[in-house]
């Protein structure tokens, strides 16, 4: 049940010792760091003194910009022999951030991924579809280093090419995948093109879903299209990637490991911390790792979490579902949208179809919010009353959701843009 | 009993261009053909010579189509005749929830389709008062 039940089931005061002794190493080696050197100086910090998880608060935030003005070597704590490999941000908004890994930070990272796909119930025995992009994304080798060592067979397919995705689902009777959430629902339907139904003839059993917010619904939907568990899985590239925190069997919140990670949830804007329960900014800093230290690292990620101990036995503590990024937020007619709240109220309505699209525009001085909402073929009964009355349902239900009136157009199925990558859900066109 | 045959269709350019090349590349014969449309998107109803081929050939080009039972009923192309019918129906509860005809020889025959709640109970009102109605073959070859 426990890939490392010592460690997965220690009490709370040994993980904080544990927390503590790698904190005081990790702030030494941060402290080599080009970074972090000038920045203990500047705030005239003793690194010696900084012992505690307490302490911690002493340490300014750390920010993706900081990361960008660091590169390429200001946040390497090693020798560059002893790096092994390096990981990168897409660099398409500007200086790329770059993550340097020891093969021990390898080594941790792949039995971190593991530990979480232990959990879920993959076992060596399963055959595993990597779905995820292999590269400089952390998707695709990190969730791959992971499977290997807990023995699965690995098909190392990548992303996209959804032909030959099906062909090796069917051939090897793959168990379980490591897919985005929006590819899944994607790939179900040309799954059914090809006169297969995914729930009978695959043997799927279980889906690593991650890379992307998602919701409570989304998943529900990918779990009935594919007769299959699907469990999220969060990670982001400047904390190694996939593995930081993983749903159990309960499905109830993801577990962070936190004898890798220090967690705070802060106030985005006063960078106060959250009480349990309340949303709020995840901040992380690394305490398990090598090569590139870094201390407070504010992921832009929102979520609350979860003191609760969890039935599964585990006591590290669990962050709820991403309910998604500081930056993905949009602002219309004055109120805060979030595109995971539009997913939500859509996903939950049946005759409702897998793929949807929000663009915003302005019309004489106004915005206008259009969703495009493919239907579901099998729901059509050839009678106009009833789309225009689903029509008004998804309006009335958006609208109470999201405190904002949508225009929604319904249409034709598989006739919006598909990605076989992450997907893009929000066209904002509005000209500021 | 006659079948049409409703297609789901946004409303935009080449809409109908798709449908009618789909059923024109399967050779099927369109006898009549209506469009009613709402915020943005509308329903074809469309009656062909057969149903089920039109039916299944849409669906595999990903249209949402649906198949459904209507009533054709053959009426002399002369003033009151359409009067008629609805004065059956009236007399006898039924309520027309659409309907279009179409005339199959001027001066001589038309057919008036009809959608209603109670098909059974509609076709039954109608044969019992000496009225004709036609399968989907009949309605091409009549």
């Amino acid at each position: 049940m426990y890939w490392e039940k010592a460690i997965e089931t220690m009490s709370r005061e040994e993980l904080k010792k544990l927390q503590e002794e790698r904190l005081r190493q990790t702030i030494l080696r941060a402290a080599k760091t080009p970074f972090y050197r000038k920045r203990f100086a500047q705030l005239k910090l003793d690194p010696e003194k900084l012992r505690t998880v307490k302490d911690l608060q002493y340490i300014p935030f750390t920010t993706k910009e900081d990361l960008r003005q660091g590169f390429p070597f200001d946040f390497l704590a090693v020798p560059l022999e002893e790096v092994v490999r390096l990981h990168s941000s897409s660099g398409t908004t500007g200086t790329p951030t770059v993550i340097y890994h020891t093969a021990q930070d390898l080594e941790r990272w792949a039995n971190q991924v593991a530990r979480c796909l232990y959990m879920v119930g993959m076992r060596k025995t399963d055959i595993f579809q990597n779905m995820m992009s292999y590269g400089l994304f952390t998707g695709g080798l990190g969730m791959h280093y992971g499977a290997e060592k807990l023995g699965a067979m690995t098909i190392p397919i990548g992303a996209g090419n959804s032909k030959r995705q099906i062909w090796f689902l069917q051939f090897f009777k793959t168990t379980a995948v490591h897919i985005l959430p929006s590819y899944a629902l994607l790939l179900a339907q040309l799954i059914k093109s090809e006169g297969l139904d995914p729930k009978k003839d695959l043997n799927l059993r279980i889906m690593l879903i991650g890379a992307e917010p998602h919701s409570e619904e989304t998943r529900r939907r990918i779990e009935e299209l594919y007769g299959a568990k699907a469990y999220n899985s969060y990670g982001l590239s400047e904390m190694n990637g996939p593995g930081v925190a993983f749903e159990c069997p309960y499905q109830n919140g993801m577990h962070l490991w936190e004898d890798y990670y220090i967690m705070e949830v802060v106030n985005p804007e006063t960078g106060e911390p959250c009480q349990e329960g309340e949303v709020g900014e995840l901040v992380l800093t690394t305490i398990y790792r090598d090569a590139t230290p870094i201390l407070r690292y504010r992921t832009r990620d929102l979520t609350a979490f979860i003191d609760e101990p969890c039935p599964c036995g585990r006591l590290h503590r669990r962050i709820t579902r991403i309910q998604g990024r500081s930056d993905d937020m949009f602002i219309f007619r004055g109120v805060n949208i979030f595109p995971i709240q539009i997913e939500k109220v859509l996903m939950n309505i049946p005759e409702v179809g897998n793929n949807y699209r929000i663009i915003l525009e302005r019309e004489d001085y106004r915005d206008v919010m259009r969703i495009e909402v493919e239907i579901k073929s099998e729901l059509f009964f050839g009678d106009l009353q009833k789309l225009e009355r689903l029509r008004e349902r998804i309006q009335a239900e958006l609208r109470s959701e999201i405190l904002a009136t949508p225009e929604v157009v319904l249409v034709e199925p598989g006739t919006l843009p598909t990605q076989e990558g992450k997907a893009q859900r929000v066209f904002d066109q509005r000209k500021m | 009993m006659a079948h049409q045959v409703s297609v789901f269709a946004e409303n935009k350019p080449g809409r109908i261009e798709k449908i009618t090349r789909v059923l024109a590349q399967e050779e099927i014969n369109i006898r009549a053909i209506t469009i009613s449309s709402a915020n943005g998107f509308g329903v074809i109803k469309i009656l062909v010579d057969k149903p089920q081929k039109a039916y299944d050939a849409l669906r595999a080009q990903g249209i949402p189509t649906y198949l459904q039972e209507v009533i054709a009923v053959v009426m002399e192309d002369k003033p009151g005749s359409l009067h008629r019918i609805a004065q059956v129906l009236t007399e006898n509860g039924v309520n027309i929830e659409d309907a279009y005809g179409f005339v199959v020889k001027s001066g001589e025959k038309a057919v008036l389709v009809i959608q209603v709640e109670n098909q059974p109970r509609a076709q039954s009102v109608l044969e019992r008062n000496g009225f004709e109605l036609l399968s989907d073959e009949a309605i091409y070859q009549s």
